[in-house]
């Protein structure tokens, strides 16, 4: 090893590089695929997250139909909160979409504000959460109850631990990831566009989650 | 819109789909504003399955279809819109396809059970 490595560059072209690699496609779509790789990345891995879900939800269904009495979710949990968390997820779902469109426009100031706007919304996301775990918890309701509060808890736990994700990439984007903007824009607008699709499915979830456990 | 890449900043790179305007400043204005009707009508949408769950008084089997097929309209304009899913490519598809199939499995398992007990 002489310390060259051969790789290519954003276009796919084969280049001599000296003690670095640099990721092909990252910016210009692979010509077999259309897509640079970073888009085909996060698609193949929300493919695995809707298995990962949907195995969740199958147990739901699977425990919720064997059980002779299974409660009422608007009576044993707190629809206001989950409903207004619904209506913070959906706009932070616009907001990462707003910001993407604005990034793709050129204009930094707006498409940082509206990362940061969501990024505000996952913090009252977790802060509603937090408070309606609270509730829960407080009226002597945990996992161990019964099956409904253990497929309750798993299932809004685990999509918490998603939306808390988001959130550190959003927190890096806005923080030490914006660097990129200023050195390789179409790169950087690409990321936000990835995280995007991420956020928005975390937001899909949700938007199954919510009437599943809490209005049925 | 498949792949984006900025195309309106001068310091970015046009990497593809020449002559199309998929990446003009007018067609991204344009995806703006149809954001926010999608905002507006995931918002109805919200308010709909909350009122149907206190106003309408349905027995279960229909409550549960209502709120499922709100929720998929609800999904359908989030995945189709925000996501893209409209317009990709065709790999995605034929990804998310294969995801649809495996998915639908998961879900078959415990309902085929369930018509198994009646």
């Amino acid at each position: 090893m002489d310390g060259h490595l051969v790789t290519a560059d954003a276009h796919g072209h084969a280049a001599a590089a000296h003690h670095d690699f640099e990721i092909p496609f990252t910016v210009h779509p692979r010509p077999d695929t259309g897509i640079y790789n970073g888009k085909l990345g996060i698609w193949l891995f929300l493919a695995s997250e809707v298995m990962l879900f949907g195995a969740l939800f199958s147990s739901l269904i699977l425990i919720r139909t064997s059980a002779p009495v299974w409660p009422r979710g608007w009576e044993e949990l707190h629809v206001v909160p989950a409903t207004v968390n619904t209506a913070v997820l959906i706009l932070s779902s616009v907001f990462v979409v707003l910001a993407w469109a604005n990034l793709r426009l050129g204009n930094e100031k707006a498409g940082r504000g509206f990362i940061a706007a969501t990024l505000l919304c996952g913090f009252g996301f977790m802060g509603i959460k937090a408070y309606e775990y609270s509730l829960s918890l407080g009226h002597g309701h945990f996992p161990k109850t019964n099956n409904f509060f253990a497929i309750y808890f798993t299932m809004t736990g685990l999509h918490g631990l998603h939306v808390l994700g988001g959130m550190i990439v959003f927190a890096y984007f806005l923080g030490p990831g914006w660097k990129m903007w200023h050195t390789e824009r179409a790169r950087f607008t690409n990321r936000i566009e990835i995280v995007g699709l991420y956020w928005h499915f975390v937001d899909l979830v949700w938007i199954f989650l919510f009437p599943t456990l809490y209005l049925l | 819109m498949a792949e984006h890449v900025v195309a309106t900043d001068p310091a970015v790179p046009e990497t593809h789909a020449h002559g199309d305007d998929h990446h003009s400043p007018e067609h991204i204005k344009r995806e703006m504003r149809v954001y926010l009707y999608v905002l507006g009508a995931l918002a109805v949408l919200t308010a709909a399955t909350v009122a149907a769950r206190f106003y309408l008084h349905l027995p279960t089997g229909q409550a549960i279809a209502l709120a499922l097929a709100i929720a998929s309209i609800k999904g359908f304009l989030v995945a189709g819109f925000f996501m893209h899913l409209l317009s990709e490519k065709k790999l995605i598809y034929a990804i998310l396809i294969l995801t649809v199939v495996f998915f639908g499995i998961l879900l078959w398992l415990p309902v085929h059970e369930v018509i198994d007990k009646f």
